[in-house]
């Protein structure tokens, strides 16, 4: 008897695998062979393969577009690995996000990567293995799964910030954000570690239906805290914004621009599913909590933006005060799932556009101007009018002026936080407005900078956008003025979520 | 709950974490800062390890698993940027990462 047939014996029933539904993991299984591919072209062709890369990863972007819009067409919810992966239209709607954001970086980074003597294949494989880390976030539905795609977005994460490896601003840029990424992590694991002891399971759904029964014990605050704590870092919500700023200014500008949207967008995304799939319950803990971290945010962000003389850092802030606004429909969570929720979603889409389109503007003004500084784009509606009026666009659309995109997500939120009736709703629809006035102030000076300010230099020689970041520009600008044109786009996605499971959750008996 | 947990054990997680996070915020030195999210995560391990063996579920035991693979992962890079860092500026505590601020 062979060793073989022995085990076979000593092991009982033959293992039969799980059935898998391809259709729905095909937008994962495309991005990872891309990036598989990419190492592979990287390696057998060298230099030679270098101005390949960005076209394969852009690519294998839109390719993986492909089977979430033939799972959006066909529409109906799948349900796998026993509920700790669900691909319905809400997941869909971030993954078509994430990829498009994805595509937009990849456009951003063509030029600045390629010019700046980089290391382009392996760039581009940790960036799609990140994406696909945000991908998964959208369908998980499962502590582990969520932890696994944490860290599957973040890990490649720290190595793009550090890209810059002999300059120490990136080293500290990097080293500052591992740090605090895996501060955030452990805190988070540990938050996680005390729902499981409480609830006897990891999957979101059971935690939801347990957390609505049993009412608040103090293992359970604390876990949900340490959980929303560690989440805060990721979408950098104050007080755990303090790494945001000087990340992004050590970084290279398209990998800041990747963690401001694509990253920070998978933090909420994290949040969506733990609030309003597990934590909903514990509505007298999570309402108030997330109301602090709202608030916080909005004003911090707001006020230190204000000093700011480094768009890059200006950004940053700026980001922290979105997070706020992204924040505050979370703080009627309970009251209002169903109305918030979707705000949620609204403002995150809005912001991916928005941001990604500031960001290229910084870029291509950076070409010529080889600064940060806001001064250094004095005038520069005289020699680059074009990418003027575009960053006017993005700047007003931050600042949610009708009728570009920016101002359908903040009408949204504030909608939501007003139609939940709550005290705190309305406190919160007050410090919405208040601080909308507030984040025009510094938007608004930046483009009076771009406009109407003499050129510090006198240098007028127009600025040489490269195609691929001309069409990053026009696509970010042409979504932003859809969104805010056609509003009701968006509304059609977002009112056809399936959201039966939330009254359940929010009003359990 | 408490259906058999042995409160030794998560007391013991609960003191391992708040060690690792008291030396991450007070330790300078960063290799030192990552040993301290080390014992973090470990305290993370021991935790779902007591409420798993407790609950006679496996579903902790695996959390454990990926807690470990991904804490290598995490050392790996953080080493790596340390070295970069080690490079440029010999002997860089967390006081000599400060370029940025503001």
């Amino acid at each position: 008897m062979t060793v073989l047939s022995v085990l076979a014996q000593l092991s009982g029933p033959p293992f039969e695998s799980l059935p898998i539904d391809w259709h729905a993991l095909a937008p994962e299984v495309v991005l990872l062979s891309v990036a598989v591919l990419i190492t592979l072209v990287d390696s057998i062709g060298l230099e030679r393969a270098r101005p390949l890369m960005p076209g394969l990863a852009g690519l294998g972007l839109l390719g993986a577009l492909i089977p979430v819009i033939t799972l959006a067409v066909e529409g109906s919810d799948r349900v796998l690995f026993g509920g700790a992966y669900v691909v319905d239209d809400l997941s869909l709607l971030l993954k078509a996000v994430f990829l498009l954001s994805g595509y937009v970086i990849v456009l951003l980074s063509t030029n600045y990567i390629a010019e700046g003597d980089y290391w382009e294949g392996e760039y581009y494989n940790l960036l799609l293995f990140s994406l696909l880390g945000m991908v998964v976030m959208a369908s998980a539905r499962d502590l582990i799964t969520i932890f696994v795609a944490l860290e599957l977005l973040s890990i490649p994460a720290y190595m793009l910030a550090a890209w810059r490896k002999g300059d120490r601003r990136s080293n500290e840029a990097g080293m500052k954000y591992l740090l605090m990424g895996v501060f955030a992590s452990a805190v988070m694991l540990y938050g996680m570690s005390l729902v499981y002891g409480v609830t006897g399971t990891t999957l979101l759904e059971p935690i939801g239906l347990i957390f609505a029964e049993v009412g608040t014990a103090s293992v359970i605050t604390l876990g949900v805290i340490f959980v929303i704590i560690g989440f805060s870092f990721k979408v950098s919500a104050v007080p755990f914004h303090t790494w945001a700023p000087d990340t992004y200014e050590g970084a290279p500008t398209p990998v800041a621009a990747f963690l401001a949207v694509a990253s920070k967008i998978a933090g909420f995304v994290a949040l969506i599913s733990l609030i309003y799939f597990g934590f909903l319950g514990q509505s007298d803990l999570i309402e108030p909590l997330l109301f602090i971290l709202a608030t916080l945010s909005m004003f911090v962000g707001n006020l230190i933006a204000l000093r700011q003389t480094n768009i890059i850092r200006m950004l940053a802030y700026s980001g922290v005060a979105q997070a706020g606004f992204m924040l505050a429909p979370f703080a009627v969570a309970a009251s209002d799932p169903e109305t918030s929720l979707k705000a949620v979603v609204t403002y995150l889409v809005i912001y991916a556009a928005m941001n990604l389109g500031a960001f290229a503007v910084v870029i291509a003004l950076a070409r010529k101007t080889r600064s940060g500084e806001i001064s250094s784009f004095g005038g520069a509606f005289q020699y680059a009018p074009a990418l003027t009026v575009a960053m006017s666009v993005f700047l007003f659309s931050l600042a949610g002026i009708p009728p570009l995109g920016g101002w359908f997500a903040k009408f949204s939120v504030f909608a939501a936080v007003v139609n939940a009736g709550t005290t705190a709703g309305y406190v919160m629809a007050v410090i919405v407005a208040v601080n909308s006035v507030i984040a025009l102030y510094y938007y608004a000076q930046v483009a009076k900078t771009m406009w109407m300010d003499p050129v510090p230099d006198g240098d007028m020689t127009p600025v040489g956008v490269p195609p691929s970041l001309g069409w990053a520009i026009v696509l970010t600008a042409a979504l932003t003025l859809l969104f805010g044109v056609l509003p009701g786009l968006l509304g059609d996605v977002t009112d056809s979520f399936d959201l039966g499971h939330l009254e359940l959750l929010a009003f359990p008996g | 709950m408490n259906g058999g947990v042995d409160a030794a054990y998560l007391v013991l997680g609960a003191v391992l974490f708040a060690i690792g996070a008291a030396g991450l915020l007070v330790r300078r030195n960063l290799l030192v800062m990552f040993m301290c999210v080390e014992l973090m995560l470990n305290a993370v391990n021991v935790t779902f390890v007591a409420f798993a063996s407790a609950l006679g579920d496996i579903g902790g035991q695996v959390a454990v698993f990926f807690v470990l693979v991904v804490a290598a992962s995490e050392v790996v890079v953080g080493l790596a940027l340390i070295v970069a860092i080690m490079r440029r500026k010999p002997g860089a505590t967390a006081d000599d990462i400060s370029l940025m601020k503001g």
